[in-house]
């Protein structure tokens, strides 16, 4: 039962929260509640997996491959707590935040049914069921767009709308036309079908039609339209759960498909998935060199980090996994506490446009060295998180002789230095335009428990960057059954 | 019965296709809404339709007759139309709202959301 606790807790939070639309106070705490509770069962669950393996549970009663599987192996398990943090990161930072005020009694409903569903995602060994969570995602966002109301909502919503849609319908066809091949729905199953030989010569195309559909969710490079035009319009509280969650799903299944289910595709899908990579990572980085509203810059700056995800799954070896699952973890939390941070300088300064604010660092000098930390380790600098996701992908990119993809991830690296220094500069450094240093905006008391969840996150990212053994040995057992013909770990 | 399906979805995705691409967005919900359809008909293709033999286990014996028609997919496309359905009445309100609130549906003018982009190296500031 304890593999099911992701989806049902934050499922029944959601519920609860539905229930008491007109307390607001009652619903915060439900809401700080049933995130916590959550945080304890993932950490209950990532504690059994270690000690015991994978976990899994078919409903139904039904016998595997036909019941409908969830099961949790440590590479699940650590995304599952991941998201359980951010949850709980986020309804803590939420509970004095006037931004998401206006946003009315759906807000928490659609928090919490969105964790519910990316750590469904994480956990579910079935390509119907991933489908559905894919979907109960994309309703959840939906809706959280809409919540704001104004007619940026609504425009940022149908964009989102109208592209996510063509994926879902391409994941859904997809789905159809592999259960058609090979008579199985069920991940174990399917990756003992796919070794067939008749079906070696079709299979690579429905892989790929996947491939596509995954591809535009994580927002790849020329399917990236839709992220841009929407997060932008979000609260920085509800764009650190869906900027922080949404496309990392996506990627996370990427590298399960490609690593442990087809294993056997044809090189060629996996060479070009290593281009769109490199040509994602520079797209993105140069999309965020040309904007100045804060949170347009971080949004483009999540397209540049699913390339080195998107790498490292097309590097197809088990320490390429490894720097993915580690980058995956890294950036998940740095992500997420940059649109945190970035919500703090606008609760201070009182705008998202860099040209608008400034004196930062005078004012707020905590605020300052907490965005340091977090630029950093985005940036890959070494005490932080950042550059052992780095290393371990670039690592591999060399020892395989990758010398142009491994390059281009040198020099993004370097453009995304660039964005953030653009941040410091004119956030922090800058005075701010309406002159003097003690005006209004910025003399106002900001909300204690959104620091403290601020440099609790950071200096998780520390810990994982000044003492990376732990984590690195854990992503490394996590990953060492990738990309060979043997079982799940 | 599989040769028909095929055309019927060629044809499907065809009309879907068109109309996605038209800057209405009106025809572009209902495109969206086509292409669901011809999705569906895909994934209904995958049980190998024909049977006529139900797939109910005949009273004595222990499992189903050898040909009998494959429900799962059907299961399947029934829970895909259920989200599709739910997510065109809510595209279907959210343009409606949009065209009320902007006095056009033309896709290509919403640009509310946007920077400006009158200057090349520097986006406008966005009121907001």
């Amino acid at each position: 039962m304890l593999v099911l606790s992701p989806l049902l807790v934050p499922l029944f939070t959601a519920l609860l929260t539905a229930l008491l639309s007109k307390q607001g106070t009652w619903r915060k705490g439900v809401s700080l509640l049933g995130s916590v509770v959550l945080l304890l069962c993932a950490i209950l669950l990532l504690v059994e997996v270690t000690q015991g393996g994978r976990q899994s549970v078919a409903l139904g009663n039904w016998p595997l491959p036909y019941g409908i599987e969830f099961s949790a192996d440590r590479l699940s398990a650590a995304l599952v707590l991941i998201t359980a943090l951010i949850g709980t990161a986020v309804m803590l930072y939420e509970l004095r935040w006037n931004e998401t005020a206006s946003a009315g009694p759906g807000l928490h409903p659609l928090l919490h049914a969105l964790l519910a569903s990316a750590g469904a995602v994480f956990l579910a060994a079935d390509l119907f069921n991933l489908y559905v969570w894919f979907e109960l995602m994309l309703i959840c966002v939906l809706g959280l767009l809409v919540l704001g109301g104004t007619r940026r909502n609504m425009e940022a919503a149908f964009k989102y709308f109208a592209v996510s849609m063509l994926g879902t319908l391409l994941l859904l066809g997809a789905t159809g036309m592999l259960y058609g091949a090979t008579g199985q729905l069920n991940f174990a199953a399917l990756r003992e079908a796919a070794l067939r030989p008749e079906v070696a010569g079709t299979l690579p195309i429905y892989v790929g039609l996947i491939l596509l559909a995954l591809l535009l969710k994580a927002g790849a490079f020329a399917l990236f339209a839709w992220l841009p035009a929407s997060y932008h319009t979000l609260p920085a509280p509800v764009l650190a759960v869906v900027g922080g969650l949404l496309t990392k799903v996506a990627a996370y299944v990427l590298l399960r498909l490609l690593g442990d289910v087809f294993v056997a595709m044809p090189g060629m899908l996996i060479e070009s998935l290593g281009w769109l990579a490199v040509i994602t990572m520079v797209t993105g980085v140069l999309g965020a060199a040309y904007h100045w509203d804060l949170r347009r810059i971080l949004a483009f700056h999540i397209v540049s980090q699913i390339g080195y995800l998107l790498l490292g799954i097309a590097l197809a070896t088990p320490s390429g996994a490894a720097g993915t699952a580690y980058f995956l973890f890294h950036n998940m939390l740095v992500k997420a506490n940059l649109f945190l941070i970035a919500g703090l300088m606008w609760a201070a300064a009182g705008h998202y446009d860099l040209r608008r604010i400034g004196g930062l660092y005078r004012a707020r000098p905590l605020l300052a060295v907490l965005f340091l930390v977090n630029a950093f380790s985005l940036v890959g600098v070494p005490p932080t998180s950042g550059f052992w996701g780095k290393f371990l992908l670039l690592r591999e990119a060399f020892a395989q002789g990758r010398f142009v993809w491994g390059g281009v991830a040198l020099v993004v690296g370097f453009f995304t230095l660039y964005s953030m220094s653009k941040i410091w500069l004119e956030g922090f450094w800058k005075p701010h335009p309406l002159d003097e240093p003690n005006s209004v905006a910025i003399s106002k008391p900001l909300p204690v428990a959104a620091y403290a969840v601020v440099t609790g996150v950071s200096l998780l990212i520390l810990i994982m960057g000044i003492f990376p053994e732990p984590f690195v040995h854990y992503v490394e057992t996590a990953t060492g059954a990738f990309w060979t013909a043997g079982g799940m770990q | 019965m599989s040769l028909v399906l095929m055309i019927t979805i060629s044809l499907v995705v065809a009309v879907g296709v068109l109309l996605v691409l038209s800057r209405d967005m009106f025809r572009l919900i209902v495109g969206l809404a086509v292409l669901g359809s011809a999705t569906n008909l895909i994934v209904f293709m995958a049980a190998r339709p024909g049977s006529l033999i139900p797939p109910v286990i005949e009273a004595g014996a222990n499992q189903l007759p050898m040909a009998a028609a494959n429900p799962l997919p059907q299961a399947l496309v029934l829970t895909a139309i259920v989200i599709g359905f739910a997510l065109l009445c809510f595209a279907l309100m959210l343009g409606a709202s949009l065209a009320r609130s902007s006095g056009n549906d033309d896709v290509d003018r919403m640009q509310a959301a946007e920077p400006p982009d009158t200057d090349p190296v520097k986006p406008q500031v966005l009121e907001d």
